[in-house]
């Protein structure tokens, strides 16, 4: 399978990463699928200005690969690519890409959402949102943890 | 020497990215650091880090409950993460 995991400081280019992947993908890949998430402008009714992202070096990447290595176990995939950025970004700034690639689009739509809902729970990072020139850290939110323990629900 | 680090809000709570635990008084396991901890910080710092949601790395690794240290460890204090 095909693995890339970056955590970043400048912007990426969704394109030239979508070209890279089908690029190097040999031909029994069926689909691609792709999420990309972005800073909102607004939280709680407050304009948000600044979007701070910390990650703790030498142990963010080994987080997300053991996010990747499950859903390698789990779906037939060919490659997971991850970008992550870190530093100060602004409202609809890019924050994260995962691209999954596989077979049929079920394992991909799948692969992606999985390893989105475990970056959102499991990997190392911490944001701190400034609204209104005030800063404070972001806290874990119960819906987050709970999309990323139904993956564990029977049915799933 | 062990090397303490304090990660977003936690920085924030102590004050400062990390500390150095000196080779006088070395803490032989995690139970030890944060009895060394516990005299080096304020009350509401030493709360903050102690908190029942914050999780422990030594060397980039979680761990849960005590474990031993020995000269050079990285000791990671981080509060919940908040990524994607």
């Amino acid at each position: 399978m095909l693995r890339s995991v970056r955590v970043i400081a400048e912007d990426f280019d969704v394109g030239v990463e979508w070209s890279a992947l089908r690029t190097a993908l040999h031909g029994g890949s069926g689909a691609i699928a792709a999420f990309c998430g972005l800073v909102r402008d607004r939280v709680d009714q407050e304009t948000v200005t600044t979007l701070t992202l910390e990650h703790y070096p030498g142990m963010t990447e080994p987080s997300i690969e053991a996010i990747i290595d499950r859903a390698e176990a789990r779906w037939p995939l060919d490659a997971v690519w991850v970008i992550h950025r870190v530093g100060a970004l602004s409202p609809a700034d890019q924050i994260v890409l995962v691209l999954t690639a596989s077979a049929h689009r079920d394992a991909a739509f799948a692969g992606c959402e999985f390893v989105m809902d475990y970056l959102k729970t499991d990997a190392v990072f911490w944001k701190k949102e400034t609204r209104g020139g005030v800063s404070h850290w972001v806290e874990s939110t119960h819906a987050d943890r709970r999309r990323a323990s139904d993956w564990d629900a029977p049915g799933k | 020497m062990i090397a303490v680090r304090f990660f977003a809000s936690l920085r924030d709570a102590v004050g400062t990215a990390g500390l150095d635990l000196g080779s006088s008084r070395m803490p032989a396991d995690l139970d030890g650091l944060l009895c060394v901890l516990r005299e080096r910080l304020d009350g509401e710092a030493y709360a903050a880090i102690t908190g029942a949601s914050v999780r422990i790395a030594v060397n980039q690794t979680l761990v849960e409950g005590n474990a031993a240290l020995t000269a050079g460890d990285e000791v990671a204090f981080l509060p919940p993460v908040t990524g994607g």
